[in-house]
């Protein structure tokens, strides 16, 4: 096998510049031409193991670890003093720490949807995005189940919330949707990851067999499980693999209609609203799309991946961003809608708190961000433009957050009795604990793009020329 | 292309994979065993008294009635730790010079109180009402068990909160004729029968709300 140090792929390919042919009638690719199996074997896998660990990375880690400092010393003064150290009180039980983890489960939502339903349409573009995508929602899950381990006040005895013979004689609540949202956390969680690590065993084989050191080797041996590559690996890969996709493509849609049941399922106006599912797993999906783009577009070009990660990937993203964003300002709209036709005095007054109360910013900035700006994706111009789509997807990303908290405080604050109206606003510790957990998913994205491949290497083999001449042999007779 | 791994490691990784499993379920099991085991719930733990009161010489062999030391029992919460009075009662009388009773006489002279060793020990979340158990049917002996036969006090009951829970879901199982409270060799001749016909007379509720117990 082909082990040589070499440049860069992407300054070696043929550039099409030079055919003059008109951009608008070159189809854009899912790969850009002139790759074969061992260059692109090669340019993913040099990054982990050949290329000199490059210094922004280091300063990278080092910010994002410096940020899990805090998350550990904010987790520490809240053990040490309980959850008063956040904002919550009366009326406002949930704060930050729920709307942060709603925020967080939602961005997951983008990965399986690329894994599991892109692969079962058979879309070509997830190939190159899928394992980033997966790796992001693992790392969304991890910082997203702090917060409901953490809010409970007593982490001592979240073992509590999960069905097990005690010695209390107790079960859980199981008519309660904060109950049915540990399981479906917790499912997604184990999905995630299996899927995450079946999809990498041939990968970790092709890092094993390229590494140099022994140690190397060996660590990357042991992970891959004994692969060789042989059919009958491959056989049980694929269907292994595609029971996986079966498996996680209803969770796609269970887990955010679950978190949304937190909500749907109180009596309280605002939350109380039939749509709250299919609103809820839009917008998760709307708001996974908008973080991978927000990942995507800086690692392509940290790490010269834009042969794999092309255009086309960046335009798609865009598109789903813009259905989803569609679907999600539909569903602000109905909101209105179901408020006023209800004709109940609490829904309507909701309604004018929302737009015209003391959170009456935070509705205007959720419009613009998750209303107004991703309509820019209409224009080919803003898709196909990695600037416009940072943007786009910067804006997407503050906007799903507003809509957490436009959701969660804005509603509970003001209920049916005014004597119990109140105020509510995250403290230090709320938004070190939010900020610590940016830095615990960006901590632990670093280490992934160091140590695995960022993009499944043998999937994008499957899409190059080579992998097809078989089948064109067998059907023009060569 | 050269080995990494020694033969063995397949051996090792299904053992490895294949056992975390069942190393997984034994860790669980021996958790679950620890914790209804007497070193979480002093059942049936004796423990050393500044007097070695027997419970079965007072009451089995000289009959003596439950309230006449326990006296709060059918009107408090708290079923009430004799004064060392009573023990005088007897004791001053009887058993006079005994060196075992040493601390008994040195508490009635200067009036300090005996300290015992509490045996029945319920956490502070958690408030239990005597009055209402034993007004009800339910006899010492189905919580303390047959304390005429203990040398030494100890907790017969694991005092869990399943424990607890399993008698208010069911009290037809446990429930007795007033009559019989304090009787310590009580055996129900037809439960069955008796037991909802007593709970619907005596008006017990199977009450499992949270607030029933804890505050």
């Amino acid at each position: 096998m082909a082990t040589k140090d070499t440049t860069p792929v992407h300054e070696l390919r043929p550039t099409t510049q030079e055919l003059r042919i008109p951009e608008r009638f070159i189809p854009t690719p899912t790969i850009e031409p002139g790759h074969n199996f061992a260059t692109i074997t090669d340019h993913i896998s040099t990054i982990v193991l050949r290329r000199k660990t490059p210094f922004g990375w280091f300063f990278g880690l080092l910010i994002s670890l410096g940020l899990v400092g805090l998350l550990t010393f904010t987790i520490s003064f809240l053990i040490g003093k309980g959850v008063g150290i956040f904002g919550i009180n009366h009326p406002v039980g949930w704060g930050m720490d729920i709307i942060n983890f709603v925020w967080w489960i939602g961005i997951g939502h983008a990965g399986t949807l690329i894994s599991a339903i892109l692969l079962l349409l058979r879309q070509q573009w997830r190939t190159s995005i899928n394992r980033f995508a997966e790796a992001m929602t693992l790392f969304a899950v991890a910082s997203a189940g702090l917060y409901p381990a953490l809010h409970t006040g007593r982490p001592w005895y979240d073992w509590w919330m999960f069905p097990y013979p005690n010695t209390m004689g107790l079960w859980p609540q199981f008519r309660s949707p904060l109950m049915w949202d540990v399981f479906a956390v917790s499912t997604y969680a184990t999905v995630s990851a299996l899927f995450w690590y079946v999809g990498l065993i041939p990968d970790l084989a092709t890092l094993r067999d390229r590494a140099t050191k022994l140690w190397v080797k060996r660590i990357y041996g042991a992970f891959a499980l004994g692969w060789r590559g042989s059919a009958k690996h491959w056989y049980r890969y694929e269907y292994a693999y595609l029971l996986l996709a079966g498996l996680s493509t209803p969770l796609v849609l269970s887990v955010h209609t679950i978190v949304s049941f937190d909500f749907a399922v109180a009596q309280l106006p605002g939350w109380h609203a039939t749509f709250f599912p299919p609103y809820f797993v839009a917008g998760a999906v709307f708001a996974g799309f908008a973080m991978v783009l927000t990942l995507a577009i800086p690692a392509r070009k940290f790490f010269k991946l834009e042969d794999f990660i092309t255009t086309k990937h960046l335009e798609n993203m865009g598109k789903v961003m813009l259905a989803t964003g569609l679907i999600v300002a539909y569903a602000y709209a109905m909101e209105w809608f179901y408020g006023l036709y209800s004709g109940n005095v609490f829904e309507i007054y909701m309604l004018k708190n929302r737009a015209l109360g003391p959170y009456k910013h935070m509705y205007a900035a959720l419009w613009i961000c998750n209303g107004l700006a991703p309509q820019l994706m209409w224009f080919k111009k803003c898709r196909t433009s990695p600037f416009w789509l940072f943007i786009t997807a910067m804006f997407v990303n503050v906007g799903m957050w507003l809509e957490r908290f436009v959701i969660i405080p804005a509603s509970l604050h003001r209920d049916f009795l005014v004597s119990s109206w109140g105020m509510y606003h995250g403290t230090k510790w709320d938004w070190s604990m939010f900020i610590g957990s940016i830095g615990l998913f960006f901590a632990l994205l670093f280490l992934f793009v160091r140590f695995l491949p960022m993009i499944s290497i043998f999937e994008m083999r499957t899409l190059v020329p080579e992998a097809h001449v078989h089948a064109h042999a067998e059907g023009e007779e060569h | 292309m050269a080995q990494i791994f020694h033969r063995s490691a397949n051996t090792l990784s299904r053992v490895t994979i294949f056992g975390a499993v069942f190393i997984a379920g034994f860790v669980l099991w021996v958790i679950g065993g620890i914790v209804r085991s007497p070193y979480f719930t002093n059942q049936g733990i004796q423990r050393e008294q500044i007097v070695p009161f027997s419970h079965q010489h007072h009451v089995a062999g000289l009959g003596i009635d439950c309230r006449y030391c326990h006296q709060s029992v059918e009107v408090s919460s708290f079923a009430g730790i004799p004064p060392t009075s009573t023990c005088m009662n007897c004791h001053a009388q009887i058993w006079t010079n005994a060196s075992m009773l040493e601390p008994v006489r040195a508490s009635f002279k200067s009036g300090k109180p005996l300290v015992w060793s509490r045996v029945h020990r319920l956490p502070d979340f958690v408030h239990f009402k005597h009055d209402i158990h034993i007004n009800k049917g339910i006899g010492c002996a189905s919580c303390h068990g047959r304390v005429d036969r203990m040398n030494l006090m100890y907790q017969a009951s694991p005092l869990t909160m399943s424990w607890c829970i399993n008698c208010h879901r069911a009290p037809e199982k446990q429930i007795r004729p007033r009559s019989e409270v304090f009787n310590m060799g009580y055996v129900a001749k037809n439960q069955e029968a008796d037991g909802p016909r007593l709970v619907k007379e005596y008006g017990v509720k199977s009450l499992t709300s949270c607030s029933t117990c804890h505050y």
